[in-house]
């Protein structure tokens, strides 16, 4: 059981201008810092100028019965970190209090406390401890952690020699083994590979149906959806919102993301000028379904006919910045832009194969070759494609496993 | 089966703090053996360096000494004489120079899963109490090959390596802590070492130091491995070539104390503060 109340974590925010880091400082800086206002005391808005306070976390309530799974929502920097921080002890709170009835284990990044240079058999042994194992137990559950794991032939390995996936599987498999009453996940879950990925969420629904709660924190919705029931969505560490999960993932999608795919300039009195870009994307704020229909709408505005007009886009990655998608106007193929003045385009596609991920456009306007080159512009109307609609059976869809999604037919023979 | 209820509070966490170090207390001796595991991995001649170490330096310390500083005493081999300051003095150096940067050595550990961080520098002293066993055990080898028979008073010896135990953990939690914050300490520390050196009693007798003093003799007392090194000569060397100065020992006892407690108090104040720093 867990029990929220009012809980907040303050960070003190230290600017360049007041001569101390924000983080650690140096020796030197604080006793001439203090040397100084010994000798002439700041004013209250000098202090408050140095000086910036941040609440990370302000005012969280909620209360979490056994045996829920509940999935916490956010963008980034809306305090989910910081609430899983402060649940599992990292650091105290700032106000409020909270409760936990239960052994607690919390995954909040994969390894801590591995060694690099000892093997998976004495990591093992170090991780389990650190995690608040008795030795006694580890031993007892030591098979069942290099069975789950999937590690017998590297047991004296050092771990440094690993593969990431193979010392993700393995901490991952101690923390599992620690049998919590409460398993507080990072998105431990986003590496690893697909095998190892269903053992987990199996482990994970296992470790629910046993009755006991898991707190789950991910930015992949899908992920979210297909675990939990309850999602609790955090707002510039505030919460936003409480309820079931698809609820709290719709108003997430709908009011949470602050994408423009807007671009806009004035049009210039001598050239042709590339006036509005915009992404129409299936929702609200440049947030797009996959497999919806896509429209990109361009206007121009030109002082003079141009007599070539030729026009593409692109849409390209922004992991990667490299195009995936190619979209022309040339007024060979479409006439257009034969006369001065406003011109309006709009280039639909009726199914989007768009993968999860985030997108951008690149738009290039020109006179065709060896003529004036209009307006080139890179990387504007950034949107993000997710799966909002039916997730597939088995595996869920996972951002990188594609950039496009073509539409295909298996036929079995 | 412990029961796990946990309410936590802002600004409210001490009473749980030292039961949970109990809990803990397996992790110690991990986080221990994770270091002595850790140091020799990847070198040719691996565990063999945990010897050849403390002897190198041993043998620098003792010829620099015993020969040249002229450290004689009638019917003690000058190299025991030396030695029996040398171990202590190596412990203290070496507790010191681990624990202050155990916490920023373990920064993952700090800043991603809770446990009382105590345990962090407080391993990394226990590492040293390795360095230490070995160490006696060539001081051992010494004295039979010098066939030496130490005095009686050795009995004492464990109550003098608890008293250096004691004397570095306060300032090596104190230095730890620092370190998180102002890693300044990162090269201060190495310099205290050094001037804490010249200022024990390893190279002479804590009666020449007495003399020179006269009647402020009980100052020098404020080091307290000068109480330590006392205590490990009179030990190993006997009553007769060494006698205990016993209002010394005190005063350093005394220190050491406050050492620790200062050092514990400060530790627990800021290490809340740990994570969000380091």
């Amino acid at each position: 059981m867990i029990s929220v109340q009012d809980l907040g974590k303050r960070y003190i925010l230290r600017h360049q201008t007041s001569g101390a880091r924000p983080q650690y400082q140096r020796l030197s800086e604080v006793i001439a810092a203090n040397a100084k206002k010994l000798f002439q005391p700041k004013s209250k808005e000098q202090k408050a100028a140095g000086k910036e306070e941040f609440w990370a976390l302000d005012g969280v309530s909620f209360d979490i019965n056994e045996g829920e799974v509940v999935g916490i929502i956010g963008r980034n920097g809306a305090g989910k970190s910081t609430l899983l921080k402060l649940l599992s002890r990292i650091t105290d709170p700032t106000k409020g209090r909270f409760e936990l009835r239960g052994r607690v284990a919390a995954l909040l990044e994969v390894g801590t406390g591995f060694h690099p240079e000892l093997t998976g058999r004495e990591n093992i042994f170090l991780n389990g401890a650190v995690l608040g194992m008795h030795r006694s137990e580890i031993r007892k559950k030591f098979d069942e952690i290099v069975n789950f794991a999937n590690v017998e032939k590297f047991l004296d390995t050092p771990v440094k020699r690993y593969s990431s996936g193979m010392s993700t599987r393995l901490a991952f498999s101690v923390a599992a083994h620690l049998d919590p009453e409460i398993l507080i996940i990072d998105e431990v879950l986003a590496v690893g590979d697909y095998d190892f990925q269903r053992k987990c969420l199996g482990k994970m629904k296992e470790v629910s149906k046993s009755g006991r709660t898991v707190l789950f924190v991910s930015h992949n919705l899908s992920t979210v959806a297909t675990l939990t029931n309850r999602c609790i969505q955090l707002h510039k560490g505030k919460l936003l919102g409480d309820g079931p999960t698809g609820d709290v993932v719709h108003n997430y999608v709908r009011a949470g993301l602050a994408l423009t795919p807007v671009y806009t300039a004035t049009a210039s009195p001598e050239r042709p000028t590339i006036t509005r870009v915009e992404v129409i994307s299936s929702e609200e704020s440049g947030l797009h379904n996959m497999g919806a229909a896509l429209e990109i709408q361009v206007e121009i505005e030109t002082p003079t006919p141009i007599r070539r007009a030729c026009l593409s886009v692109n849409v390209i990655n922004t992991d990667t910045t490299l195009p995936v998608q190619h979209m022309w106007i040339f007024d060979a193929e479409t006439p257009w832009g034969r006369t001065a003045g406003k011109h309006r385009l709009s280039c639909i596609i009726q199914k989007s194969h768009l993968f999860i991920g985030d997108y951008a456009l690149n738009v290039h306007f020109a006179e065709g070759p060896g003529g004036l080159k209009f307006d080139r512009l890179e990387n504007i109307c950034p949107f993000e494609v997710q799966n909002l609609g039916d997730q597939r059976a088995e595996y869920p869809y996972r951002n990188g496993e594609a950039i496009l999604l073509e539409d295909f037919q298996w036929e079995v023979h | 089966m412990e029961s796990h209820h946990l309410i936590i509070e802002a600004g409210k966490s001490e009473h749980r703090y030292w039961r949970d170090v109990l809990r803990y207390r397996e992790l110690f001796f991990f986080l221990a053996w994770r270091d002595i595991l850790v140091r020799y991995k990847q070198t040719i001649i691996g565990i063999a360096w945990s010897v050849i170490r403390p002897l190198l330096s041993m043998v620098i310390l003792v010829v620099v000494f015993a020969r040249f500083a002229g450290l004689t005493v009638e019917g003690v081999p000058n190299a025991v004489l030396v030695f029996a300051a040398v171990l202590p003095w190596q412990f203290f150096a070496g507790a010191i120079g681990e624990s202050s940067n155990s916490l920023i050595v373990n920064a993952n550990m700090v800043s991603k899963v809770y446990f009382p961080k105590i345990i962090i520098p407080a391993s990394s002293v226990v590492v040293a109490c390795v360095d230490f066993i070995i160490s006696f055990g060539i001081l051992c080898f010494i004295m039979l090959f010098n066939s030496y028979m130490p005095s009686p008073n050795m009995i004492a010896l464990p109550l003098f390596a608890l008293l250096a135990f004691v004397t570095a953990l306060g300032p090596g939690l104190l230095l730890s802590s620092l370190n998180v914050k102002y890693r300044d300490f990162r090269y201060i520390v190495p310099f205290i070492i050094q001037f804490g050196f010249l200022l024990s009693p390893v190279g002479f007798d804590t009666a020449v130091a007495r003399e020179k003093l006269g009647e402020y003799a009980a100052v020098y007392y404020l080091n307290p491995m000068a109480g330590v090194i006392d205590g490990f000569r009179w030990s190993i060397c006997g009553g007769d070539a060494f006698p205990l100065y016993l209002p010394g020992l005190a005063i350093s006892c005394t220190v050491t104390i406050l050492f620790l407690a200062f050092g514990i108090w400060n530790f627990r104040r800021t290490e809340r503060t740990f994570a969000d720093l380091i």
